[in-house]
């Protein structure tokens, strides 16, 4: 099965979750995530279950304005 | 009163919290954490400014290096200041969406500061979806601040959606040139009774004394601090110049006169008219 994971090609056994996503790409230590532009909050990452072609975002803090 | 002694801050400007969604904050100064030369440099100007929040934004993993971003994720929790999460780059109302609650789990706070942005060149914000997301956002449990135009109609309804405090722009971000419509900004202010903070285009002091001269509530900066050759001098002067003004709009400043008006007592003035 694949998905991207930050806009890149990963390849993920059928009825992977999130959390086997995330194991494969060592997010930072503070981070959050989405699956197809929505939100999956972190009690939810064992659960979520990704499909073909889901695009997956981790994304981080950093400065802004 | 000692009349001898100089008073570093103007007396008026104690007991006069900033209260934005029923919390109260000391400062009327708030500061972005980008683009600052070092983060040695954002942490004493930080120190210096003593800002009411920080802003921070989230990007994808990659985009930085991790070991800058843990680094700045320990910088914020050691100055202990709330963070007021952002927005920004979000194009779409989904967008902003799925960035806020991101955002609300990692810096665990109902803040944002909604950025919508509908022209990539001027930064303007999408004046037409800003309102609507505003609501999806207020509906969602968000404390929001909207950047937004000095537009008085949308301020208006981004208050009637719920926005307990909006954002103008005095000038586009990052510019620098200060409030470049006075007229709607003050009308902004005559019409509005929310807390109008000033989000973006300011660059110097004196723009951020003028608009709390104003009345305007509090002022966010970033670039003009940031890219001072001493950000942490200039967070003092605009901390200082926040506060000038904030003293002077509650001291009520005298009206303008056509004529002038001597200060000094006429009577008892010597040799006067004596050839």
């Amino acid at each position: 099965m694949n998905v991207f994971i930050n806009h890149e090609l990963r390849d993920l056994p059928a009825g992977a979750t999130l959390a086997d996503a995330l194991r494969m790409c060592d997010p930072p230590a503070v981070f959050a995530a989405a699956i197809n532009l929505q939100f999956v909050p972190r009690s939810s990452y064992a659960q979520q279950l990704l499909t073909e072609g889901d695009r997956i975002e981790i994304i981080a803090p950093i400065t802004g304005g | 009163m000692d009349m001898t002694t100089p008073h570093m801050t103007a007396p008026v400007s104690h007991d006069d919290p900033l209260i934005l969604y029923g919390e109260v904050f000391q400062s009327r100064l708030m500061l972005g954490t980008s683009r600052y030369p070092s983060p040695a440099t954002l942490e004493a100007t930080v120190r210096r400014a003593q800002p009411a929040m920080l802003t921070a934004s989230l990007r994808r993993q990659g985009a930085v290096q991790p070991e800058a971003g843990a680094a700045f994720w320990k910088l914020l929790q050691d100055l202990a200041v709330p963070v007021l999460p952002n927005t920004a780059g979000c194009h779409s109302t989904q967008e902003v969406i799925t960035t806020a609650q991101m955002a609300r789990e990692v810096f665990n706070t109902p803040w944002i500061k909604l950025e919508l942005i509908g022209d990539d060149y001027s930064l303007q914000p999408d004046t037409l979806n800003l309102v609507d997301c505003a609501r999806q956002l207020i509906n969602d449990g968000f404390k929001v601040l909207p950047y937004c135009t000095e537009d008085l109609v949308l301020c208006q309804r981004l208050v009637d959606v719920g926005c307990q405090a909006v954002m103008p722009w005095a000038a586009p971000i990052g510019t620098g040139r200060g409030p470049v419509n006075p007229y709607a900004m003050r009308l902004l202010r005559e019409r509005l009774k929310v807390p109008l903070i000033v989000d973006a285009g300011l660059g110097l002091p004196s723009h951020a004394c003028t608009v709390m001269e104003w009345g305007f509530d509090a002022v966010l900066l970033n670039t003009a601090v940031a890219l001072a050759q001493s950000p942490v001098d200039m967070a003092g002067a605009f901390a200082d110049a926040v506060r000038a003004g904030r003293a002077a709009y509650r001291s009520g400043a005298m009206q303008p006169q056509d004529s002038a008006q001597p200060s000094t007592p006429v009577l008892g003035t010597p040799f006067w008219h004596h050839p």
